[in-house]
Order: structure tokens, then C-alpha cells, then sequence
């Protein structure tokens, strides 16, 4: 459970950074590592160099820009969890980072290297799907915008070159006022892999009516998912309308299985789940104030 | 390579493999054996140390990625030599351990929680330890100990005079939760 010997390096801006990995195919980003030095320590990754951008002050910070937040890619997921403009602007990020590892893994763990590791069952992946999050890279050429929905593959499988950094995470602001949003997830213990998770978010009108709705499940098949429910749009969000839109948007659902669940039972959970994530929503919603929403 | 960590208030310099975990060079540079090797790849949290106060993996960071934190391990809880925090003393109080080997990473994610919460709900409490798992105590004890060194705490915090000095002495055990050893081997005892 050691570590191969590696060289390190903590290079001074982006550019040099993304110049010292271009041109070494055995060498990896490190952040907060709390995926990386697992598989360092079970050898299953043996970059000959690390490069930590942890401390980049070009990737850190939280901002506002027009119709979006941007999240930089080495904020910790305990910073993001606490941080107010997160909270007002991008609710559904600050709803499932309770559920992403521990408070100590959270502590190190970035946003930007959740994204970068795609895994199918992580919830930050989630929410820049069903958001439709944008990836902002860093690369040679310059930066560059991809959507989140473009960027994650496969399962651990991104687009990414060589040479590539993930500097922020653009995820955009509905501009309603009553927004709410809903999670669910089902894993052994609290805090291990999904095995099926829902998030959404649904913007209501001062007459309760839907006037925007996002669904995305995680864990089902090799790569979150979003759903496609904006059938939804201008009702109420009633019971059996939402369970319609979620039982039609999951026929095509893809899912996998393996030794911990059946993808007769992803399916299944995920419309569970999925119905549960708008309920919770719509309520989370129609608790905002009508005054608000003129 | 050279290393320069500040460790419980102290400067302390290294020279370390890259691949040295935060953990090893605490055991084994710097003789703070009170970090745990458990798992060595972040899942049991015996190897919790504070990093700027915030509880962190000690086998989840190479050493080389230390330098400028302010890195607390269980040795610099302690007040004085031989001494025990208050937290660590309500974990011997209520039996929250038994082998000790997660010990010292429940006494420091507790530390921190207590740190920013003085009155911490059972699941506040759950939620702090849930990065730390314990295969003796089946966890009600650690829970017990948490409560009961945020009641002492917040006591100690208590200006100590007139007649809000008397109303708290009168409970110096845990207003709740705790049970006397003997009641918690009756069927359906209940701690309230």
C-alpha cells in the first residue's frame, strides 16, 4: 500500500503546468488526490511525475458571471458545501455535496477533479450534466468551453488531451426565483458509490406551474445521464404527471450491471428515485415566497 | 527532497521520497506514532490529523504536499505532558474506545467539530465521525463521549460564579445520554 517512486513537481502559473504535462505521457495532475493517492497506494496508477496545481491561484475561487456561477476547479467540496453564493445560485450542487465522501475527504477533495475523474456514480459529475454545466480547459491552444454532457464519456473516461487542465466548472444560474431542487441516492453505506442517484431541479411560477425542469440519474449506466422530462413544462408537477414523464424519459435508459446490482433494478430504482427528486423539488420550490417571483 | 512542515506549533524539517504519505513521515520522521496506519487508502480514517484545523487523511497526501499548514496530530491536543484534553478524557469517562486504534482520529474529527459547534446534534456527531469507522464500540459510546465533552466544554466556557456556577455543578455528569454501566447492561434501558 506504498506509492512507486514518482518525481514531484509544483510548477508556478497554469501555462507551466500545462507545458510540463503536454510534454511527459507519464505524468499526472494531482488537487486534492482523494481518488489519486488511493490508486497510487493500490498501484493501480504509476505516473513517473506529479504535478500539484492544488495551490494555482488561477484555479481557485468561486465567481459570478452573467447567467452563471464559475466554480474553480481545485475549490474543495467543503468549500463549495459552505459557500453562500454556491447556495443562492447553484442549490443543487450545495444539495448533494453532504453526500459526496467524507467530511474529511471533502476537506481535500476539489470540484474540478471530481469532474476530471467521470466517475459514472459521483455525484458533482451529476449535477454538471443535469445542469448543463460547462468544462472550462485550460489547454495549449488557449482556453476552451465543452459541456459537461460532451466532456464525460464513459466510466473514468473524459475528453481531455494531453496537456489539458480543467480550470473551472461554468455552471449556469436559472434566472427564476423559486427554484428548488431534490436528491436521492441509494448506496450500501451513506457516502459509498451510488448505486442509483437522482438530483433535480424544477423553477415554478407565482401559480405553481413548472416553468423549467432538469433530471439527471447517476450511477445507472457508464456516465450520469440527463432525462429528458420537459413534458413537465406548464404543469403542476402533479403525481401522475411526473411519474409519466419519468417512466417515459427512462425507456431508453441504459443501464449496467454488475456484482452490486442488476440493471433491471438500476432501471427501476432511477424512476423511483427520479419521481422522489422532482417531488422534493417541487416542494423545496412552492416553499419560496410568491413574492419573490415577481 | 527537503521538507518543512509546522507540526503542533513546532517547525520540523524532512528530507522525504515524494511518494512519502503525510502519514509515514509523521510515524516515522517525526515519531508521531499517535497517527494510525489502518487502511492506507482513505477509507477507515484512523489516520486523521488536522490540517489548518480541518480534519484530513494523513495517508491521502504526500508530505511534500504539507508545507505551509498548520498540521495538528493527536500528540498536540494534549495541554501539558501527560495531560488529556477534555475530549479525550470524555472518551475514557464513557468507554468511547476499546482497541484504540480509531481513537485518535475520532478525537481529532470531534476536536474540529467542537471547534465550530458547541452544541452539536447526535447528527452533527454522526455526520463528523462517519469518515472514521470503529469495529469495537459499535459507535454509541464515541457519540456518548462527543455529547459529553461538548456539555463539559460549554461548561468550561461558563463564567464561574454566583448561582450559575451552583446549577451547573450539580451536573457535572452528562445531563443525558450516558448511561451508569450497570443500568446500560439492562434490557431496554434507555439513555433519556
Amino acid at each position: 500500500m506504498k506509492a512507486a517512486p514518482f518525481d514531484y513537481v509544483r510548477p508556478a502559473s497554469l501555462v507551466e503546468a500545462c507545458a510540463l504535462l503536454a510534454v511527459d505521457e507519464d505524468a499526472r495532475l494531482i488537487a486534492g488526490g482523494q481518488t489519486l493517492v488511493p490508486m497510487l497506494a493500490m498501484r493501480l496508477a504509476r505516473p513517473a511525475r506529479l504535478i500539484d496545481i492544488l495551490r494555482l491561484p488561477e484555479l481557485a475561487g468561486v465567481r459570478v458571471e452573467a447567467g452563471a456561477v464559475v466554480v474553480g476547479a481545485t475549490t474543495r467540496q467543503a468549500q463549495a458545501e459552505r459557500d453562500p453564493v454556491i447556495r443562492a445560485s447553484v442549490p443543487m450542487l450545495s444539495r448533494v455535496l453532504p453526500w459526496v465522501g467524507h467530511p474529511p475527504t471533502r476537506n481535500r477533495g476539489t470540484i474540478g477533479g471530481s469532474i476530471a475523474n467521470a466517475d459514472p456514480s459521483a455525484e458533482i459529475p451529476l449535477v454538471a450534466v443535469t445542469l448543463g454545466a460547462e468544462i472550462m480547459l485550460a489547454t495549449g491552444q488557449g482556453p476552451i468551453l465543452v459541456a459537461a454532457d460532451d466532456f464525460i464519456i464513459g466510466p473514468m473516461q473524459t475528453t481531455i488531451g494531453q496537456g489539458d487542465c480543467i480550470s473551472a466548472i461554468r455552471f449556469p444560474v436559472w434566472p427564476h426565483n423559486r427554484i428548488g431542487t431534490g436528491f436521492f441516492e441509494i448506496s450500501a453505506r451513506r457516502s459509498d458509490f451510488a448505486l442509483v442517484a437522482a438530483a433535480a431541479q424544477v423553477a415554478l411560477d407565482e401559480e405553481d406551474r413548472c416553468i423549467d425542469v432538469a433530471l439527471g440519474v447517476g450511477g445507472v449506466g457508464d456516465r450520469p445521464l440527463r432525462l429528458d422530462v420537459s413534458s413537465l413544462k406548464g404543469t403542476k408537477l402533479d403525481t401522475a404527471s411526473v411519474s409519466d414523464a419519468v417512466n417515459s424519459a427512462s425507456l431508453e435508459l441504459e443501464a449496467a450491471s454488475d456484482l452490486h446490482a442488476s440493471a433491471a433494478y438500476r432501471r427501476r430504482v432511477a424512476v423511483t428515485l427520479g419521481i422522489r427528486a422532482l417531488e422534493q423539488a417541487r416542494a423545496d420550490a412552492a416553499a419560496k415566497s410568491r413574492e419573490s417571483a415577481r | 527532497m527537503k521538507v518543512e512542515l509546522r507540526i503542533n506549533g513546532a517547525s520540523r524539517v524532512a528530507d522525504l521520497e515524494p511518494r512519502k504519505t503525510l502519514l509515514d513521515a509523521l510515524r516515522e520522521n517525526f515519531l508521531l506514532n499517535g497517527a494510525h496506519a489502518g487502511c492506507e487508502h482513505g477509507v477507515c480514517g484512523a489516520c486523521t490529523v488536522l490540517l489548518d484545523g480541518a480534519p484530513v487523511r494523513s495517508c491521502l497526501m504526500f508530505a511534500v504536499q504539507a508545507d505551509g499548514y498548520e498540521i495538528t496530530t493527536i500528540e498536540g491536543l494534549s495541554p501539558a505532558p501527560g495531560e488529556l484534553s477534555v475530549i479525550q478524557d470524555a472518551f475514557c469517562e464513557t468507554h468511547g474506545l476499546q482497541c484504540g486504534y480509531c481513537t485518535p482520529g475520532m478525537i481529532l474529527s470531534a476536536h474540529a467539530l467542537l471547534q465550530n459547534t458547541a452544541t452539536p446534534t447526535r447528527e452533527d456527531i454522526a455526520e463528523a465521525i462517519s469518515g472514521n469507522i470503529c469495529r469495537c464500540t459499535g459507535y454509541g459510546q464515541i457519540i456518548e463521549a462527543v455529547q459529553f465533552a461538548a456539555d463539559r466544554l460549554r461548561k468550561a466556557n461558563t463564567p464561574h460564579h454566583g448561582a450559575a456556577h451552583e446549577a451547573t455543578a450539580e451536573h457535572d455528569a452528562p445531563v443525558q445520554g450516558v448511561l451508569e454501566a450497570a443500568d446500560a447492561d439492562q434490557p431496554g434501558a434507555d439513555p433519556q
